[in-house]
């Protein structure tokens, strides 16, 4: 029988299985940032144990470090103490790091692909759960732990069960003002918040394979959001012209090639499960509550927890909406937005600027919100401004920062006042994730952009 | 890692569902480099209501949580276990967990129990009705028991065997180094490294 796409990769990387015991699994590439790691160098130097491979290792500065001000030390001491100790490390361990104000700098999973470094086929891991990005590119990739980033800095393995394959069939063609965005949210919403879990998500079908890389990123990026600890796409041309000449890029390229074409669910390969979704259904895509599956058509109203049959989704819905200070019916375009957030490792890519700007262009934000753009990685800034994006971002009255993970959590000083309501492209809508008391809206890249000028929830379609 | 066997302790009811990392401990929380005094950040924006669960002096010092369905979803961070265990917490009870962290307890040693949803309901009113009910959990035999109720539960064998014996990993695997040695040697040459630069 056939395999999947998943199966074939973990079959690559067992180093050892023994029945009744997880399979000891080999790691191509371990990313690392500064939140996720201390403990886990101090745990190897309590040991004594030295890193296995500090050359399948590298190391970004991310979550913590401002987006104004690069060049001055970080203003908060503990996360100045968090980046300083990360810089350490990586100089006493041996491990390639890239620190603030260094060009190849920015959020590790924009770093990642940028560098050359996700390939297909590889298994990468991360102590962050949103590594589920580098799927995009057929590789095997999650979040983990920091006893397991320990584990891997030790032995480059991991024990892992083999987890289920669901297949999410995305078929047909987006409407014009529908992004990669809208169909993570709306699996989402379809799904559940856990109902990927155990699971890799395989995204195929033929509105999968017409987004570009960094659109399908934008899908794997979210797959956590339903559970899933891996999100896969199985790679094609479009992969192999995105990887092509970037500084780590196979030099062997023809044999690189050759093998990452084998890197496809066989046509008798049988999924666990599976679902499929109708792009041509799809609408603009906005949450209302306080987890990525409660999210909801653009155009619809909040909806109206007493309708909601289940009991737990009920409470949760009704809890969310007095933490989001909604009232059901409201319809979602008249919810009054005070912050947009375009950014962070699901939407802070260069295309991702681009068509939001491609909007904003000419026009200005609505005088009764901010704005905040924040590229994903100090390339991606150079990039727009080679362009001339960051002039239309700051002609129509945004703010224009450096790279970071900036106000996807309220980790930097980029944050939600308490009560504020945030249009954001990022992928969590917890409570207080953007900061204590600050209420979030995850909205794509181009519902950003109307939602800055019309001062409310709204998509191109209705400037 | 300590060896868990049996614990007896009593139990906390948290009725919500979808209790992510980031209410387990907020972000802010996350700047400490060290593995300990986490117990501060537990829970923290709830905590400020003072209506909360975890503030009420009869739920004080539980040691067993009961939380609604999907709990520990969101982030990776491992700090939300170490909270949890550093205010006393030892097993944590739900029909459902996120994956990461579920994995994350069993390295840290705190003990996910999935039981069905009608069991989560058996316990919250048991232990709403006495909160000083005393709840066995006996990972050997695989039961959370209290009064004259037994709820079995399922754990695979390999994750209570090192539970029970208190194993590190880390350990473990290291005593694979030869396999790891002979996986190494066979992989293509293609694949990158971080050092070299291939153009
Ligand atoms: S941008 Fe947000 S989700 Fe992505 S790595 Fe940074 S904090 Fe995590």
């Amino acid at each position: 029988m056939g395999k999947t796409l998943a199966e074939k990769i973990w079959q690559e990387h067992v180093v050892r299985s023994a029945q009744g015991e997880p399979d000891l699994i080999y790691i191509d590439l371990h990313l690392i940032h500064e939140v996720t790691s201390p403990q886990a160098f101090d745990g190897l130097r309590l040991a004594g144990r030295p890193v296995h491979r500090p050359d399948l290792t590298i190391a970004t500065e991310d979550h913590n470090t401002p987006t104004l001000n690069i060049d001055q030390p970080i203003a908060d001491p503990v996360s100045k103490l968090q980046v300083d100790t990360l810089r350490k490390n990586c100089a006493e361990f041996g491990v390639r790091l890239h620190s603030l104000g260094d060009i190849d700098q920015g959020i590790v999973h924009v770093v990642g692909p940028q560098l050359g470094l996700t390939q297909p086929g590889m298994t990468i891991v991360c102590g962050d759960s949103h590594t589920s990005t580098h799927g995009a590119f057929g590789a095997l990739a999650f979040g983990i732990g920091t006893s397991e980033v320990e584990h891997v800095l030790a032995t480059q393995t991991l024990p892992l069960v083999r987890p289920k394959t669901m297949a999410i069939n995305v078929e047909g063609i987006l409407k014009p003002g529908v992004s990669s965005k809208d169909i993570i949210l709306a699996i989402i919403a379809k799904i559940g918040t856990g109902g990927g879990q155990g699971y890799v998500l395989e995204y195929r079908g033929s509105a999968i394979r017409a987004l570009s890389m960094e659109s399908r990123m934008t899908v794997c990026n979210m797959s956590i959001e339903a559970g899933a600890r891996a999100g896969l796409i199985a790679p094609d041309e479009k992969t192999f012209e995105y990887i092509k000449g970037k500084p780590h890029a196979p030099k062997n390229w023809d044999e690189a090639v050759s093998y990452w074409s084998t890197l496809f669910t066989d046509k008798d390969a049988t999924f666990d499960a599976e679902i499929n979704i109708n792009a041509e259904e799809l609408a603009p895509f906005v949450t209302w509550g306080t987890n990525p599956g409660q999210g909801a058509p653009l155009n619809s109203n909040v909806p109206d927890p007493s309708a909601i049959a289940d009991p737990e989704a009920r409470g949760a819905a009704e809890r969310a909406l007095v933490y989001m200070d909604l009232k059901a019916g409201t319809p979602l375009k008249n919810i009054v937005i005070d912050t947009v957030f375009l950014g962070s490792c699901t939407n802070g890519r260069i295309e991702d600027l681009r068509v939001a700007a491609d909007v904003l262009k000419g026009k200005k934000i609505s005088k009764s919100l901010r704005m905040l753009v924040v590229p994903g990685s100090a390339r991606v800034r150079l990039q727009a401004e080679s362009e001339g994006l960051d002039k239309v971002f700051i002609d129509a009255g945004a703010e224009w920062r450096q790279a970071g993970c900036s106000m996807c959590l309220g980790m930097n000083p980029d944050q939600l006042a308490v009560g504020e309501r945030s249009a954001s492209t990022s992928n969590r809508n917890f409570e207080g994730r953007q900061g204590k008391g600050g209420r979030t809206h995850l909205v794509s890249p181009l519902v950003a952009a109307a939602t800055a000028i019309r001062g409310t929830l709204s998509s191109p379609a209705d400037l | 890692m300590e060896k868990f066997v049996t614990h007896v302790g009593t139990a906390l009811p948290l009725r919500r569902s979808n209790v992510d990392t980031d209410q387990i401990i907020p972000a802010v929380y996350l700047k400490r480099v060290t593995r300990s005094g986490f117990e501060d950040g537990l829970f923290a924006a709830w905590r400020k209501d003072p209506e909360f669960i975890l503030n009420k002096e009869e739920f004080k010092s539980a040691s067993i949580l009961v939380a609604g369905v999907d709990f520990g979803t969101g982030s990776s961070r491992e700090h939300a276990v170490w909270a949890l265990q550093n205010y006393g917490f030892k097993v944590i009870i739900s029909s459902r967990f996120a994956d990461i962290f579920r994995g994350n307890s069993a390295k840290g040693g705190l003990l996910t129990i999935i039981v069905p949803q009608k069991d989560v309901e058996t316990l919250w009113s048991a232990v709403e009705a006495n909160p000083a009910l005393p709840i066995t959990v006996n990972l050997d035999a695989r039961t959370v028991s209290f009064g004259s109720t037994t709820i079995a539960f399922e754990i695979d064998d390999y994750t209570r065997w090192r539970l029970m014996e208190g194993l590190d990993d880390i350990g473990l695997t290291l005593k694979s180094l030869d396999s790891i040695d002979k996986f190494e040697k066979s992989r293509p040459s293609f694949k990158p490294t971080t050092k070299t630069l291939n153009h």
